[in-house]
């Protein structure tokens, strides 16, 4: 069956100043403009950000769960590569 | 006629145009074209609907006869009604609906321009909210205006149609009678012989950008100032109001 649905994009809001925008969800929409207004309409009427990004989602190269393995497990027995592994010699501050 | 009558008599022709526009659009609710353009249409009649409210409630404090806004939203009869003829217009193919909408988005975009300066501070307050959603809602017709009309062979045509089957409703717009006069001399509403200018120009490069062609018809329908209105009114108040009617008083 042929896709008749517009191009797919993916929306990221940022909801105030200074922070990242994260992504939200994703729209169809023929091209930039219409899916910034898309994103709008969709993911922004109820006060959730100041600013938008769309991008086409076939721009987006993603890692696959076969990746899984190899990508990811080997951190999982290094806990002293996370801040909370070290205590926190007395008189230290603005840690 | 007085300063009051003038006041009541004109902002019906406000809070009527936008709840029948409003209604129009909510008929596309779960039919449009797509799903994200289908909450795009809704959201803008719900910001007419929510115009409405405040105009109406406004007309009817200042009429001071204990109706509410519904009262005259669902309780009135076509002939009371004083939207503008163009609002009333059928939604016909997407096409029309763009294009209806376009020509009604040019029109409050330079009018409530003008409204967010009247010397009466409700309606300077109730433009200077609405007159943010206006600009949206003229960004999102004219977006499709340049994308419909500069899209295919079908798409162009069926909006050169539309256009040209809509704008015998656009002298309408501009119809001006003792109550603007009056309204224009208290510095309450703006000479819509300047709005005219404005929305000429306007429409004329959004549509020669396009790549459509003027329409021209020459012949203008008027009448919406005396509630003389299109067949189509009657049909669309009779399903808008059924509901209060039937049950009259009912509380959600």
């Amino acid at each position: 069956m042929n896709d008749t649905q517009w191009p797919l994009w993916e929306v990221f809001v940022q909801g105030n100043p200074g922070i990242p925008h994260k992504h939200v969800g994703s729209v169809h929409a023929p091209d930039a403009e219409i899916a910034i207004q898309n994103a709008r309409d969709v993911y922004t009427r109820r006060s959730e950000g100041i600013s938008i990004w769309v991008v086409p989602s076939n721009a987006i190269s993603a890692s696959t769960p076969e990746d899984q393995g190899a990508f990811f497990e080997p951190s999982n027995d290094k806990p002293y590569r996370h801040p909370t592994f070290y205590k926190i010699p007395d008189g230290v501050k603005y840690l | 006629m007085t300063l009051q009558q003038a006041k009541f008599e004109y902002l019906l022709r406000l809070g009527d145009s936008s709840l029948i526009i409003g209604h129009r659009l909510s008929e596309w609710c779960g039919h449009g074209p797509i799903l994200e353009e289908d909450i795009a249409l809704i959201n803008i009649a719900l910001d007419f609907v929510g115009n409405a409210t405040s105009i109406l409630a406004y007309a009817a404090q200042v009429e001071g006869k204990e109706r509410t806004e519904d009262d005259l939203a669902y309780m009135r009869n076509e002939r009371d009604y004083r939207n503008l003829l163009l609002t009333e217009q059928p939604n016909g193919d997407y096409a029309t609906t763009i294009a209806r909408q376009f020509l009604y988005d040019v029109y409050t975009f330079f009018l409530y321009e003008e409204l967010k300066k009247s010397k009466d501070d409700t309606i300077a307050a109730i433009a200077t909210k609405s007159h943010k959603e206006i600009t949206y809602h003229l960004r999102h017709t004219t977006e499709w205006m340049y994308r419909l009309g500069d899209g295919t062979e079908e798409s162009h045509q069926r909006l050169q149609n539309a256009l040209n089957d809509l704008w015998m409703f656009t002298g309408d717009l501009f119809d001006m009678d003792e109550v603007d006069a009056l309204l224009i001399k208290e510095g309450i509403a703006p000479d819509l012989e300047k709005i005219k200018e404005a929305w000429e120009k306007h429409v004329k490069e959004v549509i020669i950008e396009a790549t459509l062609q003027m329409p021209a018809t020459t012949i203008k329908q008027t009448g919406s100032r005396e509630g003389r209105h299109t067949e189509h009114l009657g049909y669309l108040i009779a399903e808008m109001q059924y509901i209060p009617r039937s049950y009259p008083n009912t509380k959600w």
